[in-house]
Order: structure tokens, then C-alpha cells, then sequence
């Protein structure tokens, strides 16, 4: 087998294990050097990932590993995220001594290996393996804080919730291998074509109560405002964007390739209605930013299901939805990481996450601010911002499949999210400062927010590039 | 010239981008800035009416067209005729007065500036967007500026009156982006280029879809007019937004609605507005009488001009259904047609007019813009009751100012089409005169109430601000020629795509 078809994640675990090593000849006060090795190796990594965009489709391990662009450019998802969650969570291990400082970098690469092979999964068993894989990082992760009573609950709750959801997965897994009486998902999609549907519904409802679980996706969401409250914050936004996007990879996957739509566009259509609109609801209320985000993050996975319906709506190769929820994942993922980075901004200097205490942050520290206020318009969906274009990829899928009623779900619902989004711009620069004293805002802070700003304006103003990108890549292997 | 129209929608974002350097402390800098960008903003506008071929003004010039997004047939593509080239020249002036006005304002003048240039930016692409996907893109991101505006240098209730407007449009224009996609996802080749789609027709066999697609239309621009019902946001929006921000709201924002009517709706959706177009006219003289009615009875200046905002484009409206029902009528189109756009553009001068005076006493040392507080100001300020008496003559549409010929010109289409609507809005138009001239009776005649004894009269910031206004008002109220003559040869080309 040649190496070089998964050199990407050959060097993701020599990072990971070099990382741990390397964690244990620093000094506690050295840790950073860790983070900047990280970063580096990250950065490596993404130069054989993009090479992997532009090779015909081929898989790996006896066919059960694929290596096509649509792996390959949710690596790339998974390494970006992982790259600018790492450089945050530098930032906020600065100044705050943890004895986990270095294992948490480690961590955070091999959660993005495990990343990186659930989107390339087409067996049932080694995509069962990657998500257990980024579940037990997951967990570790959000309770890393063990000294915070909030972090420790985020951990354990995330792991009681996650053994449930994986359980009832594998469950679902093991329904499917009984009807098509193998693993593999292309030669499963053949064997279930020709099923009688109640028996692949039951299967498909349980392997989604997984999948589900991962995206928080109605009614498998409920553990996301604790665990993004309670995790440290640079996890929870990985949480956010890469797992999130990796699972709606696996998702796209198994559902698209295995199982027969008549089977599951409904429930999913429904989900998706009712994801975005509980979502955007329970975010009106929210007090605290963290938990803001994580209701919108939920609201955000039920309009990335939209691109999931229409897609399977139309399954010619490049139809209504191609590359439309592709698209949306690679702006989300800066958008989002922005979002949390200025949480971790205003977290340090203030210590509080509380969204009245961003009173007057625009004349605190203005560019902190701004670049607040340019994600918070980006998830709205106004342009000139990414999510502008993802929103406006989405719908259009959906009414060209026939789902114009999920269309007119998502428009009401992005009109009601800009209440709660604009509530966070409104008091930064309309109400005024408690304290008026600058805050700090020093050279890693800038260079995240530069990257991320950058990252949602240039994917809002010059798409094309990203949008034949998200097309190419969406072509999964197919009975 | 080719890039001219480049250069007039980006010259204020280049100019906001050099605002972002200078020191926030540097006044002078700051404004010396932004005027410097307006004033060469305007100047590039005036040269464009210089290069416009006038005897050809119902046909697309200056054209500009990029490829943008070319996988789903985006171009960048700019055009002005007469119809949009009036009110780029009114939106370059009314930002360049806005900033001389402003010149008072202290509270993080950086940012305030910054914001007034990127909402002329916004506004300017409106008008000269030919593309439905760029429109949409300017529509919204000139709304952002104008939230921030009302947001942070607003009234007492600036935060709800901020959210409220912005949820207001931006529900309506998303309704608006959906009809955009019907129409695309309906045209072959697809595309949003809109003159392209004009020619197309994509939905002319499709009654029902195109009625539908209509309706999103008529959500996104009804909202942004206000049509009645869809009015409720405005009085609060204009009443709290500082001076500039009501001026702009009032002058320019309300016209991107009636426009979106002229110049997408009814080239684009001929066959479903025709029989919704009673409609629009009905809502459209309900608006006419109900603004007027409500102005009677407001006792803050703002809100008052604020609903006799609402009547004035209850006649553009007007003015836009008789068109689009008029059928073989064209004559009469074409007249009623004329006459509104003739009135947005006059009502962007007399309205900005208005609020810089409501400013001159709410800004000003008087503090209150309480219609009951005043009294006998017309001895104590001449030249404010002057400029005041000049400007609510030409709102009410007194012959020999530039109101007058524009509603004149509405009625005499619309009353060929529908003709007991318009002796209904006439209505309207008595209300009009006489709350205005109660409000000019109760700011100055009568005893003077002694707390004003003191209050100066109108400075030279405040002067620079309206005279412009009222000599123009006067220019086209004596003589209206060359304006009406531009838009008329717009308004015969936009008709002749009627089909």
C-alpha cells in the first residue's frame, strides 16, 4: 500500500506522540513550546492534506478508508480548526498555570487525527472506532480543568451522554450489518437499495441518535450548553466545529452512500426544522456568551442539515445542495473559532462570561470588538460574511430540491437569531463601560482574530474559489 | 468612462478605510476626512450627470460589468439612467450635508464618520447594483451601518428602536432573497444578471410561482417604503436616530424601496403585478391618508415629519401601481411613473430638510423638539423661520417648489387608472397642509414663550447644512425641465420592458 495516501495522518500521530514527549522534558513554566511545535506541525500537515484535493477517488485498508477530496478536505477542516484552536488555547493557558497545559496541545492533535479518519470512513467498524477514538479525547478534554467544579461536570456529563448515544450507535450499526450482511457502506447501499423500509428506519434513527449526538442536532443536543459552558473554552470551540464537522461527514457518509433516502429525508427534514427553530429559542434567553454559543451552535447544525436533505433530494453528482453544506463547514469553522477566541479574550480580562459584562467593549479594546461584531453578523447571515453565502448556498438547495418549506423555516429563523447575535453588538458598542480601562488585546490574540476575520470575509466576498472547492470535494463514493 | 461608478460606490469606503489610521483623538483630521471623501464622492456624481448621455436616459450607461462569482452566474455589474442617477447625485449630497451638519457631534466621532461613509457606500450600490445578487448584498450591508447609527448615537430608546428596525427589514429581505432564488433557479441559462432576466422573463408562464415570487419582492421593498401595514418600525426608527442617521433613513433609505418596485418588480414581474397592483395602490392611499392623519396629531417634530413621510410615499406608490396596471394606458404610465420618481427625489430633499431643522432646535441649545413647548420664534429666529417656512411650503407642495410638480404629475397619471383612489389621496394632501401649517403656527406665531429668549439662530454649520437644499427645492420648483425630461426618458425605457 502506498504510505503517501495517508501521509496526513501518519504525521498527525508522529506529532501527537512527539508532543507527549516533548511535554515531558519541559518545564511547567515552558509549556508553550509545546503549543508552538503543535502549531507548526499542523501547518506541515495541511501541505500533504491539500494534496490529497486533486487525486481520483481510491481507498485504502482493503477498502475500508477513503481517499478522496472529500476526505481530504475535511482533514483540512480538521487541521485548520485544530490550528486555531491551538493558537487560543495558547492564549488561554497564558498566565494561567495548569499542570495539563502540554497534554491538552497533544490532545488536541490527536483529537484532529481522529478527526480526520471518521470523515474518511466507509466501513461501519473503523467509523465506529474513530468516533469512540474522539469521544474518549473529548471527554478528557472538557473535564481537563479537574480543579473547576464546572469543568468536571462538562466532562462527566459529556461522557454519560456520549456512551448512551454511542451505544444506541453500534446498536444501529449492528441492524444494518444484519440486513446487508456486510460493513463496508458502498456495498451495504446496494444490499439495503432493495430492503423493506421499516427495518432500515429503525436502523437509521439509531445510528443517528450517534451522529446526532456529535452535530447536537435535536433532540440529541441537550448536553451542549453544559459542556460548552463548563469545558475550557478553546475545547469547547473545537467541539463546535471540528467535531461537528467531522460528524456531519460521517453523517453525509453513511447516509448518503448506505442508507436509501426514502428511509430517512423526512425525519431529517423534520429534525432540521426543528433543530434550528429550538436552537435559535432557547439562545433568545441565553445570559452567559458560552451558552449563547452553544444553543447557536445547535440552531446552526439544524440549518447544515438543510445541505444534508437536499443533497440526498437530488442525487445527481453535481445537483441542488452539492457543495452547499461543504461550504457552510468551512466558514463556520472560522466564524465560530472567532467567536470563542474573543470569549477567551474578554474570560482573561474580565473573568466572566457573562454578555452584560461586554458592556462598552468596543471602547475597551475596539479590535477585539470588531472582530466580535463581524462573526456575530456572520452567523446572522448578513453579508458580506461567509455565513451569508453558506445561508444563501443552503436555501437555494433546499428550494431547488423541492424543500422551499425548510427554506422559509431557515429565513424566519436567521431573522429571529439576529435578535441574540445583535444583542452581543449591541452591548459592546451602544452601552457603556462599568470601567472604561483598556483591555489587553497582545500579538496571539491579534494574529487568531486576524486569521479568523480574514477567514469569514474573504470566503463572504470572493467565493468561488471555495464554492468549486466544496463541489469537487462533495462527491462521495457511491453504489 | 468606464470605472467612474467604481469610483463613486468605493471612494467612501476608501475613504473609511483612512479614517480607521487617523488618531481618534485628531477632530479635525477625522472630519476634514470624511468631508473631503463626501465632497469628492459628489463631485464624482455630478460628473457622471455630466457623462450621461441625457437624450438616451431610459437606457443602461456607464456600464460596468466583472465576472464574480461565475460558477452560479454572479457578475459585478453597475449602470446608471435616469432613474438611478437622480438619486446617486441626492444620497452623495445628503451624506456630504450630513457630515458638515455633524460636525457638532463629539461622542466617538471616528467611528461616527466611519459609519456615515459606509452606509453611503451601501445606499450608492443600491442604485447602482444590475446584478439581483449584488442588489441583495447592498440592500443588507446597508443596514448594518444604519443599526449602529441609531444604536449608539441615538435617542433615549435607541436600542429598541435599532433592533426593531433591523428586524423589521431584515425579515423582509430575506423574504426578498428567496423570490431572488425563484427567479434565478427559473432562468436558463440561470443567471442574476438583471437585465439579462428582464429579457428573460423566467416566470412569465408561471402565474401562480411568479405572484409568489412577487410577494417576496413586495415584502422586501413594502417594508423598506413603509407601506401601511408595514410602517409600525419607522416612526421609532426616525424619531431616534440622531439627525444625520433620520436624513439618511428619510432621504435615501425609504426611496431603495420605491425603487426596488421601479426597477425589479416591474420590469421583472410585469404579469404579477398587474393584478396585485390595486393592491399597492389601495395600501398606498390608506398611507397617504393615515400618515397624514397621524402627523396631525404628534407633537414631536421628528415623528411628525416621520408620518408625513409615510403619506408623501403613499403618493409614490401611488404613482408606481397606476403604472403597473395601466396595461395599454402608457401615456398615463409613464406621467404617473415620472411624477414618483420625480417626488422620491424631491421628498429626499424637502425630508432632509426638515430634519436638519428638526435637528437645528432637538441638537440644538433649545434641547426639545416639543411642537407644544415654542412659540413666537419668528421674531426671535429669522432665518430658521424662514428656511422652516420655505421647506414645509415645498412639503406640502406649494406651486413654484419642486413638490409641487412631482405630486401634480402622479395625480394626473393615477387618476386615469384608478380614479377615486386619487381623489381619496387628495385627501391626504389637505391633511398635509394643514398639519404643516399648524406646526408653522405653533413654532412661530403667538406669544413667545420666555424660555427662548435666548435661543440663537440657525449657525453657519446649520446653514451650510439646509440652504443647499432649499435653493435646489426652489431650482426645480421653478424649473423642472431637465430633471423631468432624465427621468422621463427612464420611465419610457422601463415601460417599454413591460410587456
Amino acid at each position: 500500500m502506498n504510505a503517501q495516501l495517508i501521509l496526513p495522518e501518519l504525521l498527525l500521530g508522529g506529532l501527537g506522540l512527539g508532543l507527549v514527549v516533548l511535554e515531558l522534558c519541559t518545564a511547567p513554566e515552558e509549556k508553550w513550546i509545546v503549543g508552538w511545535v503543535a502549531v507548526v506541525g499542523l501547518l506541515i500537515v495541511l501541505v500533504p492534506s491539500a494534496a490529497l484535493l486533486a487525486g481520483a477517488p481510491r481507498t485504502a485498508f482493503a477498502g475500508t478508508y477513503a481517499v478522496d477530496p472529500f476526505a481530504a478536505l475535511f482533514k483540512l477542516i480538521a487541521v485548520v480548526s485544530g490550528l486555531l484552536v491551538v493558537l487560543s488555547a495558547m492564549e488561554f493557558f497564558r498566565g494561567r498555570p495548569s499542570a495539563h497545559e502540554g497534554e491538552t496541545y497533544a490532545l488536541i492533535v490527536f483529537l484532529v487525527l481522529g478527526l480526520a479518519a471518521m470523515a474518511a470512513a466507509t466501513d461501519l467498524i473503523v467509523l465506529f472506532l474513530a468516533i469512540e477514538f474522539v469521544s474518549l479525547i473529548s471527554y478528557v478534554l472538557a473535564g481537563s480543568l479537574k480543579s473547576d467544579r464546572k469543568s468536571s461536570e462538562a466532562g462527566v456529563k459529556y461522557f454519560f451522554y456520549g456512551a448512551a448515544a454511542s451505544a444506541a450507535m453500534v446498536y444501529g450499526f449492528s441492524l444494518l450489518y444484519g440486513a446487508g450482511g456486510t460493513t463496508n457502506l458502498v456495498q451495504l447501499g446496494r444490499a439495503l437499495a432493495a430492503l423493506p423500509t421499516p427495518f432500515v428506519v429503525v436502523g437509521s434513527v439509531l445510528v443517528l441518535a450517534g451522529l446526532g449526538f456529535k452535530t447536537s442536532l435535536v433532540p440529541f443536543h441537550q448536553w451542549t450548553p453544559d459542556v460548552y459552558e463548563g469545558a475550557p473554552t478553546p475545547v469547547a470551540a473545537l467541539l463546535s466545529v471540528g467535531s461537528k464537522a467531522a460528524a456531519f461527514a460521517a453523517l453525509l457518509r453513511v447516509f448518503e452512500v448506505a442508507l436509501p433516502p426514502a428511509a430517512w429525508v423526512p425525519i431529517l427534514a423534520a429534525l432540521a426544522a426543528v433543530t434550528m427553530s429550538l436552537g435559535n429559542l432557547a439562545a433568545l434567553a441565553q445570559q452567559n456568551i458560552k451558552r449563547m454559543l452553544a444553543y447557536s451552535s445547535i440552531a446552526q447544525a439544524g440549518y447544515m442539515l438543510i445541505g444534508v436533505v437536499a443533497l440526498a433530494a437530488s442525487p445527481t453528482p453535481i445537483g441542488a445542495g452539492t457543495g452547499a453544506l461543504l461550504y457552510y463547514l468551512m466558514a463556520y469553522v472560522f466564524t465560530n473559532v472567532g467567536a470563542f477566541c474573543v470569549v477567551i479574550v474578554v474570560e482573561r480580562a474580565l473573568g466572566s462570561d457573562a454578555i452584560r459584562d461586554y458592556a462598552g467593549l468596543a471602547q475597551r479594546a475596539p479590535w477585539t470588538a470588531l472582530a466580535m461584531a463581524v462573526f456575530m453578523l456572520s452567523l446572522t447571515g448578513v453579508p458580506p460574511t461567509a455565513l451569508f453565502w453558506g445561508k444563501f448556498n443552503l436555501f437555494a438547495a433546499a428550494l431547488q430540491s423541492g424543500f422551499g418549506w425548510l427554506a422559509i423555516v431557515g429565513i424566519l429563523n436567521s431573522a429571529a437569531s439576529f435578535y441574540y447575535y445583535a444583542g452581543v453588538v449591541r452591548v459592546m458598542y451602544a452601552q457603556s463601560p462599568a470601567d472604561p480601562s483598556p483591555l489587553p488585546e497582545d500579538g496571539l490574540v491579534r494574529t487568531v482574530l486576524g486569521l479568523t476575520v480574514a477567514g469569514t470575509l474573504v470566503l463572504g466576498v470572493f467565493p468561488e474559489p471555495f464554492v468549486r472547492l466544496a463541489q469537487t470535494a462533495s462527491i462521495l463514493l457511491r453504489p | 468612462m468606464t470605472g467612474l461608478l467604481s469610483v463613486i460606490l468605493w471612494l467612501p469606503v476608501a475613504g473609511a478605510l483612512a479614517l480607521l489610521v487617523v488618531p481618534r483623538d485628531r477632530l479635525a483630521a477625522l472630519r476634514g476626512v470624511a468631508l473631503g471623501t463626501a465632497l469628492a464622492d459628489l463631485a464624482a456624481a455630478c460628473w457622471a450627470v455630466g457623462a450621461l448621455d441625457r437624450a438616451h436616459a431610459g437606457t443602461l450607461q456607464l456600464v460596468e460589468q466583472v465576472s464574480w462569482i461565475p460558477s452560479i452566474g454572479i457578475s459585478y455589474h453597475l449602470g446608471v439612467d435616469g432613474l438611478s442617477l437622480p438619486l446617486v447625485v441626492l444620497t452623495a449630497l445628503l451624506v456630504v450635508l450630513c457630515v458638515i451638519y455633524s460636525w457638532r457631534v463629539d461622542v466617538r466621532v471616528k467611528e461616527y464618520m466611519i459609519v456615515l461613509l459606509l452606509l453611503e457606500s451601501g445606499m450608492i450600490g443600491v442604485f447602482l447594483a444590475l446584478d439581483l445578487f449584488l442588489f441583495y448584498v447592498f440592500w443588507e450591508v446597508s443596514l448594518i451601518p444604519m443599526y449602529f447609527l441609531i444604536a449608539i448615537w441615538g435617542g433615549p430608546r435607541r436600542a429598541y428602536a435599532s433592533t426593531k428596525f433591523f428586524l423589521y427589514t431584515l425579515a423582509a429581505s430575506l423574504a426578498m432573497l428567496l423570490s431572488i432564488l425563484v427567479v434565478y433557479l427559473h432562468a436558463t441559462p440561470r443567471t442574476f444578471d438583471l437585465p439579462a432576466l428582464v429579457a428573460q422573463h423566467p416566470l412569465a408562464g408561471d402565474l401562480p410561482l411568479a405572484a409568489l415570487a412577487f410577494w417576496g419582492f413586495f415584502l422586501g421593498f413594502g417594508v423598506k417604503v413603509p407601506l401601511v401595514p408595514f410602517h409600525t418600525w419607522l416612526p421609532d426608527a426616525y424619531a431616534e436616530a440622531p439627525t444625520s442617521g433620520s436624513v439618511l433613513l428619510a432621504g435615501v433609505m425609504s426611496k431603495l424601496g420605491a425603487y426596488g418596485f421601479i426597477r425589479i418588480a416591474l420590469p421583472l414581474l410585469p404579469e404579477a403585478f398587474r393584478p396585485m397592483a390595486e393592491l399597492v395602490a389601495v395600501l398606498a392611499v390608506i398611507g397617504a391618508v393615515y400618515g397624514a392623519l397621524v402627523a396631525t396629531a404628534q407633537t414631536d417634530l421628528k415623528r411628525l415629519i416621520a408620518y408625513s413621510s409615510v403619506g408623501h410615499l403613499g403618493y409614490v406608490m401611488l404613482g408606481v401601481a397606476a403604472a403597473a396596471a395601466a396595461g395599454s394606458n402608457v401615456q398615463a404610465a409613464t406621467i404617473a411613473l415620472t411624477g414618483a420618481t420625480l417626488l422620491m427625489v424631491a421628498h429626499g430633499i424637502i425630508t432632509g430638510a426638515l430634519f436638519f431643522l428638526a435637528g437645528v432646535l432637538g441638537d440644538g441649545e433649545a434641547r426639545t423638539r416639543n411642537l407644544t413647548e415654542f412659540g413666537g420664534l419668528g421674531a426671535r429666529l429669522p432665518v430658521f423661520t424662514g428656511m422652516t417656512m420655505l421647506v414645509m411650503l415645498a412639503s406640502l407642495g406649494l406651486p413654484g417648489l419642486v413638490g409641487f410638480v412631482a405630486e401634480f404629475l402622479i395625480f394626473l397619471g393615477a387618476f386615469q387608472i384608478y380614479p377615486v383612489l386619487t381623489v381619496l389621496a387628495l385627501a391626504g394632501v389637505v391633511l398635509t397642509v394643514a398639519y404643516l401649517l399648524w406646526a408653522i403656527s405653533r413654532l412661530f406665531f403667538g406669544p413667545l414663550n420666555t424660555r427662548w429668549a435666548a435661543l440663537p439662530d440657525m449657525d453657519g454649520r446649520e446653514l451650510w447644512a439646509v440652504v443647499p437644499l432649499g435653493a435646489l427645492m426652489v431650482l426645480f420648483g421653478v424649473f423642472p425641465r431637465p430633471l423631468v425630461d432624465v427621468i422621463n426618458h427612464a420611465m419610457v425605457g422601463i415601460l417599454s420592458l413591460v410587456r
